[in-house]
């Protein structure tokens, strides 16, 4: 009777800890089996050229999901990330063609969108408003600001050298915005994983109120994520507007959908205190290999939209099953 | 007043035998009797955990018992939900009312009686305004029926449910604590629409911590203790101090591990706090003592502790620590303080049940063990490690989600994630709420040795057996003050015993 029981523990330990692995994992292998069919079936599909596109293809997305993921941990959702890509092309736009340097051009945007997102956050946390309608009106705002910094007109840039943040490579193989978004991707590493901003950012989304009671500044972590938003959104801006060449009111428009979906696809759950820099760096990953894959084999784009979506969709549903069960 | 014997069974409006419960391995109704006579205020008195709430949501379809018959107005009566027992004639007003504020008087009352135009999915609003006119008038209540909810006080939206209750033909209402916000003028005016209803053959179940209110409006009282059912009394046949002895539950054993230890210095002075649900509490703490806090729920215990540790707002009302003056406005600045709190809701404040236990056991003490950003992943192992050891936290790995641990060990992880503050003052809100019996007796005896090591420790409980087994000094609240203080002699000596602090909880 004894034995038996112990065996059956032990055996539903051991089915617990192969399911504890794939859940961990799952993000990460779905992406493996993705790069590995694509392989059999495109012969293009693994060329370094193609792999560097793919990954050239997802930077800007995967700068805007790095700091996505801190919002959606805590609790939160930023909707006018979009609208922080065209204020950062204008801004740049506006100090490189009065003849200021390329540093001011790609560290003031970077600076004001920082500030929007500790505008955002600073509303959200202190009054305890609702995410989506704060970033939302923000979003308004912000485009706006963009409209009128530009005048409404679109400009084309003329600063040859910071064409090159966009379009250069290093040692001529790997462009700089892969680099930026594989350093990003290591410090949003460390930050979510080894500091205690990390750990609080966990903890507020997991339970808000026992964060609190913990002694945990519910305020400044809140905020904290939102300004860690909108500093990504300044580089990816500043990435953006190299690549177009052109200071524009109205690009980044969406972009938010893009950077959630990559977010909810690499395992970060919308009840909060659930997600893995890892698990992101996945997500990102899939959407590319989708997008790439289905180019490859002359899929039209409008079937790569429905698939994102579908797998949105799976990757909540998949979310929810995996909570209800633990929680019985 | 007639004796039980002389009333056949068709005079009562409600019979309820042998009903029995269990939540998990706790039994909260075992072989409960309770007996309502039509046109009865009927009082249902009891403590703690006596069950009261347990037997009025089975009457209301929203437990279901495990054993035991209940016969409703002459016929057994099944519910599966407050619907059914609505269509039965069995109404609750609950203490928190459950009205929607956005919508207005006629709305509520008629929530899903909605008039239409025919059969059309259309409102017809004036003659639902014209039946909810009716109605009020009835009742004398000066309001028009186009009122939103939000706009009338807590009373007048008392009324309201009451009026509500009586429009679906109850023949019974439940009455939960009703006068705990009216004032006196409220209540009597409350005291005569109930003996309206009556008048017309309806009965009140009526439960109230107040004993005096029970003399004055009811006519019988049941009382129930520990889950079981006492007896049943006329209320002119009974006085006080009986309803009081009735109440006294199990007797204090040997049962707790408790250690005397050498009591220290004052070290926690709270000093006229006032806020939501509390009034001018003044009690100190001193190094090595455990100060058991008592009373019913909803008498301010927890409210108190919960704006000493800065979680809610406070009016007014001072802290001192050592004799120097402190200010906590949040739990970070109680933290930085020395002062940890042990939440009553283990879920909702405790623990972050889907991050791993290690997370759970280090999140309070990070800022102090880590002054630098990083985290020292060693060190925070091994520190976390040490106390789940000390703590004995039963737990596969400590990487494991607080989620897969039992309720015991759930809260030795909490207990933990204070201990790694090194506080000064540990309050603990229900310690061993929803743990097992071994835990307890764990938790009991780690309460002893932060004890001896000079914390002052403030136990909130709502078990009488724990405060007064573990306490070297009790404060009992009543109604958002303190209401009587006793020692640890008084209690060994047995001066002092359950119905003394039962009295104290109950009355003046």
């Amino acid at each position: 009777m004894w034995a038996t029981q112990g065996e059956a523990k032990a055996a539903s330990r051991y089915r617990y800890r192969i399911s504890a692995f794939v859940k961990k994992h799952s993000i990460s292998i779905i992406a493996l089996a993705l790069f590995v069919i694509l392989s059999f079936v495109s012969p293009v599909f693994l060329t370094s050229r193609n792999i560097i596109s793919i990954l050239l293809q997802v930077s800007i997305n995967g700068i805007l999901t790095l700091g996505m993921v801190f919002v959606i941990t805590a609790g939160g959702i930023d909707l006018s990330i979009g609208s922080m890509l065209a204020l950062t092309s204008v801004i740049i736009g506006a100090i490189l063609n009065r003849g200021g340097s390329i540093w001011l051009a790609c560290i003031v945007p970077v600076i004001v969108t920082t500030f929007f997102g500790f505008i955002n956050g600073a509303l959200i946390s202190k009054l305890n408003l609702f995410p989506f309608v704060v970033t939302l009106a923000t979003q308004l705002v912000i485009r706006g600001t963009a409209y009128i910094v530009s005048g409404g007109y679109s400009q084309s840039l003329a600063n040859i050298q910071f064409r090159q943040i966009g379009s250069g490579k290093l040692w001529d193989l790997i462009p700089y915005p892969v680099i930026a978004l594989v350093v990003l991707a290591i410090i949003a590493y460390i930050i979510m994983h080894h500091t205690k901003l990390g750990r609080y950012v966990y903890a507020v989304g997991g339970n808000i109120n026992a964060a609190k009671a913990s002694g945990v500044n519910v305020f400044w972590t809140r905020t904290a994520t939102f300004m860690i938003m909108g500093f990504m959104a300044g580089v990816a801006g500043v990435i953006m507007t190299s690549r177009i060449n052109a200071a524009q009111p109205n690009i980044g428009v969406g972009y938010e959908t893009d950077a959630i979906a990559a977010a909810v696809i690499g395992g970060t759950s919308f009840a909060g205190g659930i997600a893995s820099i890892p698990g992101t760096i996945s997500g990102i990953l899939i959407i590319g290999l989708i997008y790439n894959g289905m180019n490859l084999l002359g899929i039209s784009s409008y079937w790569q939209t429905i698939t994102k979506g579908l797998l949105i969709c799976g990757a909540v549903i998949l979310d929810i099953i995996v909570r209800r069960r633990r929680l019985g | 007043m007639s004796t039980q014997q002389g009333i056949a069974a068709d005079d009562y409006i409600l019979v309820c035998t042998g009903i029995s419960k269990a939540f998990g391995g706790t039994q909260a109704l075992d072989n409960v009797d309770f007996r309502v006579k039509r046109g009865e205020v009927h009082a249902l008195l009891g403590g703690n955990g006596a069950g009261k709430s347990t037997l009025m949501k089975i009457i209301m379809g929203l437990h279901r018992q495990d054993s035991g018959s209940i016969v409703f107005d002459g016929r057994p009566y099944v519910v599966r939900g407050p619907a059914d027992a609505l269509n039965a004639g069995i109404s609750m007003i609950h203490q928190e009312l459950s009205s929607i504020p956005q919508l207005t008087i006629a709305e509520n009352i008629f929530l899903n009686r909605e008039d239409t135009f025919g059969r059309s999915p259309f409102l017809n609003k004036a003659v639902t305004n014209q039946k909810a006119r009716e109605l009020l008038e009835h009742f004398n209540f000066k309001k028009d029926p186009r009122t939103p909810m939000g706009e009338l006080t807590l009373a007048q939206s008392q009324m309201v449910e009451i009026i509500k209750a009586s429009s679906y033909n109850a023949k019974l209402i439940i009455m939960d604590e009703p006068t705990s916000s009216l004032d006196e003028e409220e209540t009597q005016n409350l005291f005569r629409t109930i003996r309206d209803l009556t008048a017309k053959g309806v009965s009140v179940v009526y439960i109230s911590h107040r004993i005096e209110e029970i003399f004055e409006i009811c006519d019988t009282v049941s009382i129930l203790r520990d889950g079981r059912y006492v007896g049943t009394r006329p209320v002119a046949e009974v006085t006080k101090d009986e309803l009081i002895s009735m109440m006294v539950g199990r007797r204090v054993t040997a049962q707790f591990p408790k250690v005397d230890c050498e009591i220290g210095d004052v070290v926690f002075r709270v000093e006229n706090f006032s806020g939501k649900g509390f009034h001018d509490i003044t009690f100190e703490a001193r190094a090595g003592e455990i100060l058991g806090i008592t009373g019913l729920v909803g008498s301010g215990r927890s409210e108190t502790m919960r704006a000493i540790f800065g979680l809610d707002d406070k009016i007014s009302g001072k802290l001192y620590l050592d004799g120097k003056e402190i200010v906590i406005r949040s739990p970070v600045e109680a933290v930085q303080k020395g002062v940890a709190m042990v939440n009553e809701d283990r879920k909702g404040y405790g623990l972050c049940l889907s991050r791993p236990i290690r997370e759970n056991i280090s999140l309070a003490s990070l800022e102090a063990k880590h002054p630098e950003p990083l985290i020292n992943r060693r060190k925070e192992k091994s520190e976390a490690a040490e106390v789940a050891k000390t703590l004995s936290v039963k737990a596969a790995s400590l990487e494991d989600e607080a989620l897969s641990l039992s309720g015991g060990n759930q809260q030795k992880v909490v207990l933990a994630k204070w201990l790694m503050t090194n506080p000064r003052v540990l309050i603990l809100d229900e310690p061993t709420r929803g743990v097992d019996v071994g835990a307890k007796s764990e938790i009991y005896s780690l309460m002893c040795r932060f004890a001896a090591q000079g914390m002052a420790i403030i136990m909130v409980s709502s078990e009488l057996p724990e405060v007064m087994g573990m306490s070297d000094r009790i404060l009992i609240f009543r109604e958002g003050r303190i209401n009587g203080e006793v020692t640890r002699q008084q209690i060994v000596s047995g001066a002092v015993g359950q119905a003394e602090i039962i009295s104290k909880e109950f009355g003046q």
